[in-house]
């Protein structure tokens, strides 16, 4: 991490002062962060630029950290120039081809005076390292000043990705209907080829391969993940706007994956793993190994019973599912196609899109699922949801209806029936006012399936507060089927650093699942 | 004959020239005469139906009167049903009926039986309805309430008691009612913080709030201090509120209106708790800190910041030296103390407090038995703007020490001197305070005729005299009141053993009596109270315990003439049951006690309790119980009476110094 806070500072500073002749823009470091957020960013007339560099900054403090802790000393090896060197040519010249392309040229043009501006500042930052060095200051105060300036420069260098990055998508948007050039380079960058071939990718690129040799597993899935995402967001993401329907944060490009569509009958199977001596069927694969070993010693080596090893070290192409249904969003063919990310969402999608709600809850008689976990999840609540309001939703806690009353205009408690005999039997004229709340009170009673999402949205924005523990559910597979009706609402509400972790998250715990399936 | 007939009835009735205005205006006069009015209707149907229309408050004595009394008065506003012990949805939906359009004011707190349908019709029908009270509705639940809730234009409404009122049904008012000024949900146990939040949050209008004895906490503290306009807030036995509750976040809001704040018998508030509080609201007037923390020199401080203050009221709060003084520091001038029951109040500390509130009004230092004539010198000497001051059982304090009260308190209004040393000296001293309206000397052994002959002289505006076990009051001393004091209402001479017929003969002179307590006036027969009842028709409350000689013929003009009676104690007395029969006669009659009444037989019992229709409540001995019939005494308990059993053993009259000797004993 160390060395490659190091080297990003260094390849920026060097090819700064490569490419740009010295001006003396603003003499002073200090004032630098914030200055292209603040200053550039009311320029930019897509929205969805602005938005990119808010979020594009958030995973790269992660970066920030380690590189103020370390005084990284200033050395200019040529080595280790001229990749970056290679790099910024190349930005250059997508760059110059975007601006030939001459899509939105104003828009360009001033991200590109904003990069150079940028480049600028980088330059004098060095130069002020540099002259630094050569005084000989006490050693504390150099290591606090160098503190500083690593901070200004990551926060430059942030800035001068996202610009570039905003620069790419939006020649390719242009494009995207007649040049292959994006599916190279998706395919490229999804095979985590180091060498950065264009766009802000290839910032990242030389981290993820410094680091994967350290990190974990998580880690590594992580970054290439953000890697693919980040030219492709404004595309995807001015797609999904209009769509109530946004599964997850995901935004993978066409074609970046390897797309899996099971028969109809495979996914409604109640087993999907088979004993291949006995034919015995099991719906997990840990069950069939333990399984096994009753079929001979062989079976009982720990290399039989211990989990089938996945291939690493070899790019793997990320898998998605599409739903065996014609016409379903999920469907490959459909021409909004999200796709599903594991074996499970496929079963529980099909089950609860496609399929008979065969089970009916024994406690209201009334609400029917086709997913047994939905229904178990149903079951624990049914029932408790007592606290009626007036407007037909009901609330298991006290608190949340006088919540709802206080917020709301007009919105009354509702009495619960038992307690209203008195009121139904009214005289005169009001018997038929009184009726109609005998009545409403009943239909609440009777269908607490709107309250219920309802509540579940509530808890959710309870929890999004704390999205760890939220994720950490993921991993079990019975919480599964039920966790996935709460998603929805969560992923619509995050934003910023949310949705950026979160694919990496999800799919690791994602990826989980399939092992056990399979 | 008949053409004379004819000449009448064309010779135009004089007061025909007499329009509607001016008869209503004329009776307006009439409003606080109510027997004036009632012989004005009685004079022709004219008047009768002037009467009629005019009248605008009406208090009926029976639920089972309500059509006729809706089909007379058509334009009554103000329904006071607190004499019907039993009122029932049809009759609620009758009254909503009736007086849908005019019906401001109703008052259903001694009712019983009404349920939520009644109130729906209430609610639904009488959009003008603007005070409602529904105390003591313990049966109600959150569906009667809910009704109650269409009221929208309520601005008064009382809950007390409503226990099984929640906080559904306290909901359903906050949204309903938003223009409540007033709401008292004293007792009722059954809302908790979300519903006194949600009041809170919808009517912003609120300007008084009770809600003693509520189970809350802290938690909706800060929407009613939210609440602009609140002035009264009573949180008196909320145990769930705390010093730690009371925390920074309150303490950012301004309660500015809040003039009355009542914390009593909130143990866990203490000293920072309340500077806290203080801080809140600059603006109090009254704060009532009875049984609470001890009264220290840190809890006083907390007062400072309170320049608006005039009224403290401490009662039953341990008082310590420093306190008292720091009271006496404040830079307010205190116009109402209250320290009745406190411990450790002595001279030294009450002297120096009163010498620096000299604008006192009303002091109450009941039971604090440390004080003597020094207190009382210091309070004679710089209060002399004193127009109540209450020191019953301050023992130590000697004779002569009234008389400086009388010399120096000219002002007073209300004296209460029970339990006390006083003797006719000070009583001669107290009568030079012309404006008093209330004196309690009962127990006080010193005092003779002659103190009462001064009272009675002099003291010509006393509505309420206690004399209870003053044995040395005779006759002479009755009469003499009676003779100055003609507008007395009040009078209770218990256990004045030497007073007879003759004082009652006197006492009748006084017409507005309304309270007659002669428990153990032995000497009174049934000749005085046929006196009593004859002239003194207003009379409602009579106590004859122990009137040994009072027997039947001293019911048969009772019965006749108080026609207002509607309680009696005839325990020990010699009523009979042909006594009991007469009394039936009286309709306003609602409360028996008829305890070891040798005379009694079951049979003309159960007949007096079936003749009385309006009973609401009958103390009898537990041994009656088994020889009156199931099914009459559920007859009775289903009209509205409620049945007392008491198991008591009859007891002997003891000679007053004894009595008094027990008494200090027990103390």
């Amino acid at each position: 991490m160390d060395a490659n806070g190091r080297l990003r500072a260094n390849t920026w500073a060097r090819s700064s002062s490569l490419t740009s002749p010295a001006s003396g823009l603003a003499s002073d470091p200090l004032s630098f962060p914030g200055f292209g957020l603040q200053n550039n960013q009311p320029k930019w007339d897509d929205p969805s630029n602005s938005d990119y560099g808010i979020r594009a900054e958030v995973p790269f403090k992660e970066f920030n950290q380690p590189s103020q802790t370390q005084s990284p000393l200033p050395c200019n090896s040529n080595n280790e120039i001229e990749i970056p060197d290679q790099e910024n040519c190349h930005l250059n010249e997508s760059s110059q081809t975007s601006t030939l392309q001459d899509w939105e040229p104003n828009v360009i043009l001033n991200n590109l005076s904003f990069l150079e501006e940028k480049i600028h500042q980088l330059q004098d930052l060095v130069h002020l390292i540099v002259s630094q060095k050569g005084v000989g200051q006490p050693n504390e105060l150099v290591t606090q000043e160098q503190q500083l300036i690593t901070t200004d420069l990551t926060s430059i260098i942030i800035q001068l990705i996202s610009t570039a990055g905003s620069l790419l998508p939006s020649v390719r948007h242009n494009l995207a209907n007649a040049s292959s050039l994006i599916g190279q380079i998706d395919q490229l960058r999804g095979a985590t080829v180091p060498s950065g071939t264009g766009g802000s990718g290839s910032f990242i690129q030389p981290q993820n391969n410094g680091e994967k040799k350290k990190s974990d597993q998580s880690m590594q899935t992580d970054l290439p993940n953000n890697g693919e995402m980040e030219p492709n967001y404004n595309m995807v993401e001015q797609e999904l706007k209009d769509e109530e329907d946004v599964d997850d944060g995901e935004n993978l490009a066409p074609g970046s994956y390897e797309i899996l569509q099971l028969e109809k009958e495979e996914i409604l199977a109640p087993h999907t793993h088979f004993c291949t001596i006995c034919g015995k069927g099991f719906k997990r694969d840990a069950n069939l190994r333990m399984h096994m070993r009753g079929h001979g010693d062989e079976y009982k080596t720990p290399a039989a019973l211990a989990k089938p090893h996945k291939e690493s070290g070899s790019p793997k192409l990320i898998k998605r599912y599409s739903c065996p249904y014609p016409g379903c969003k999920r469907n490959k063919d459909h021409k909004k196609f999200q796709p599903l990310k594991t074996i499970l969402c496929v079963k529980n999608h099909y089950k609860r899109t496609h399929c008979d709600k065969s089970y009916t809850c024994s406690r209201c008689n009334t609400k029917k699922f086709s997913v047994m976990a939905d229904l178990k999840t149903h079951e624990k609540h049914c029932g408790k949801d007592k606290w009626l309001c007036s407007c037909g939703t009901t609330f298991s806690r006290k608190d949340k209806l006088f919540g709802h009353i206080a917020l709301f205009q007009g919105h009354t408690p509702a009495i619960p029936l038992d307690d209203t005999k008195g009121v139904v039997e009214a005289p005169n004229h009001d018997s038929k006012e009184s009726s109609k709340v005998g009545n409403m009170n009943f239909t609440f009673g009777s269908t607490p399936s709107n309250g219920n999402d309802v509540e579940n949205v509530m808890d959710v924005k309870g929890n999004s507060d704390d999205p760890i523990s939220f994720f950490s559910s993921l991993n079990f597979d019975t919480s599964f089927g039920g966790f996935n009706e709460f998603t929805r609402p969560l992923f619509d509400d995050s934003e910023g650093p949310f949705s950026f972790v979160m694919p990496g998250s999800f799919k690791s715990g994602g990826e989980s699942s399939p092992d056990n399936l399979l | 004959m008949n053409r004379q007939k004819r000449s009448v009835s064309q010779n135009d009735n004089p007061f025909q020239v007499l329009t509607e205005e001016l008869i209503f205006l004329i009776l307006d006069f009439l409003e606080t005469a109510p027997l004036d009015k009632k012989s004005f209707s009685l004079t022709c149907k004219a008047f009768y139906a002037a009467e009629a229309r005019h009248r605008r408050v009406l208090r009926p004595l029976r639920a089972e009167h309500l059509p006729a009394l809706a089909a007379r008065y058509p334009s009554v506003t103000d329904l006071d049903l607190s004499l019907c012990p039993r009122v029932g949805d049809g009759a609620l939906a009758l009254v909503a009926g009736a007086y849908a359009e005019t019906l401001q004011r109703l008052d259903l707190s001694r009712s019983r039986w009404f349920t939520g349908s009644g109130l729906l019709s209430l609610g639904a029908r009488c959009g003008s309805l603007v005070e409602l009270d529904l105390s003591n509705a313990t049966e109600l639940r959150d569906a009667g309430v809910a009704a109650v809730a269409r009221a929208r234009n309520l601005r008064k409404l009382w809950l007390a008691r409503c226990k099984l009122v929640t906080d559904m049904g306290i909901g359903c008012i906050a949204v309903g009612c938003r223009k409540l000024r007033l709401l008292c949900l004293k007792w009722c146990v059954g809302i908790g913080d979300l519903g006194v939040d949600l009041v809170a949050i919808k009517c912003k209008e609120l300007t008084s709030l009770d809600l003693s004895y509520l189970p809350i906490t802290e938690k909706c503290l800060p929407s009613i201090f939210k609440l602009q306009h609140l002035e009264d807030l009573v949180l008196e036995g909320c145990f769930g509120i705390d010093d730690d509750s009371l925390d920074v976040d309150l303490l950012k809001q301004r309660c500015k209106a809040l003039k009355k704040l009542d914390i009593s018998g909130c143990q866990n508030i203490s000293r920072t708790g309340l500077s806290k509080l203080t801080k809140i609201s600059g603006g109090l007037e009254k704060l009532i800190l009875a049984d609470g923390s001890p009264v220290t020199l840190g809890l006083v401080d907390g007062l400072n910041k309170l320049s608006m203050l005039q009224s403290i009221v401490l009662d039953g709060c341990p008082v310590t030296s420093e306190g008292l003084r720091a009271i006496g520091s404040l830079s307010i001038s205190i116009r109402e103390l209250s320290l009745s029951k406190c411990l450790g109040v002595t001279d030294e500390a009450l002297s120096f407090l009163v010498s620096k509130h000299k604008d006192l009004r009303k002091l109450d230092i009941t039971c604090c038995r440390k004080i003597t004539d020094v207190s009382i010198a210091s309070i004679a000497n710089s209060c002399a703007g004193l127009t109540s001051l209450k020191m019953e059982s301050c023992t130590l304090v000697p004779q002569e020490a009234f008389s400086l009260i009388g010399q120096k308190c000219h002002f007073l209004e209300e004296l209460d001197l029970t339990d006390n040393e006083i003797d006719d000296e000070g009583l001669m001293s107290i009568s030079s305070c012309s404006r008093l309206s209330s004196l309690k000397i009962g127990i006080c052994l010193n005092i003779t005729d002659r103190g009462l002959t001064y009272v009675g002289m002099f003291c010509s505006k006393l509505k309420e005299l206690d004399l209870y076990r003053s044995t040395g009051v005779t006759d002479l001393g009755i009469s003499a009141i009676a003779c100055g004091c003609l507008g007395l209402e009040i009078i209770n001479t218990s256990y004045c053993t030497s007073i007879s017929d003759r004082a009652l003969i006197s006492l009748s002179k006084c017409s507005n009596l309304m309270t007659l307590e002669i428990r153990g006036c032995i000497l009174v027969t049934s000749i005085g109270l046929a006196a009593i009842a004859m002239n003194c028709r207003q009379l409602s409350r009579l106590d004859i315990k122990k009137c040994y000689n009072i027997d039947d013929s001293g019911m048969i003009p009772l019965a006749h003439f108080s026609q207002n009676l509607r309680q009696i104690n005839l325990s020990y007395s010699s009523v009979s049951d042909v006594g009991l029969l007469s009394l039936a006669n009286i309709s306003c009659l609602q409360s028996f006690t008829m305890l070891h009444l040798q005379g009694l037989v079951p049979g003309g019992l159960a007949a007096a309790l079936l003749a009385c229709g309006g009973l609401t409540k009958v103390k009898l001995h537990l041994s009656l119980r088994s020889l009156l019939p199931e099914l009459l005494i559920r007859h009775v308990e289903a009209r509205g009476c409620v049945f007392e059993w008491r198991d008591k053993e009859f007891q002997a009259e003891l000679d007053p110094q004894c009595w008094k000797l027990q008494l200090e004993d027990v103390m």
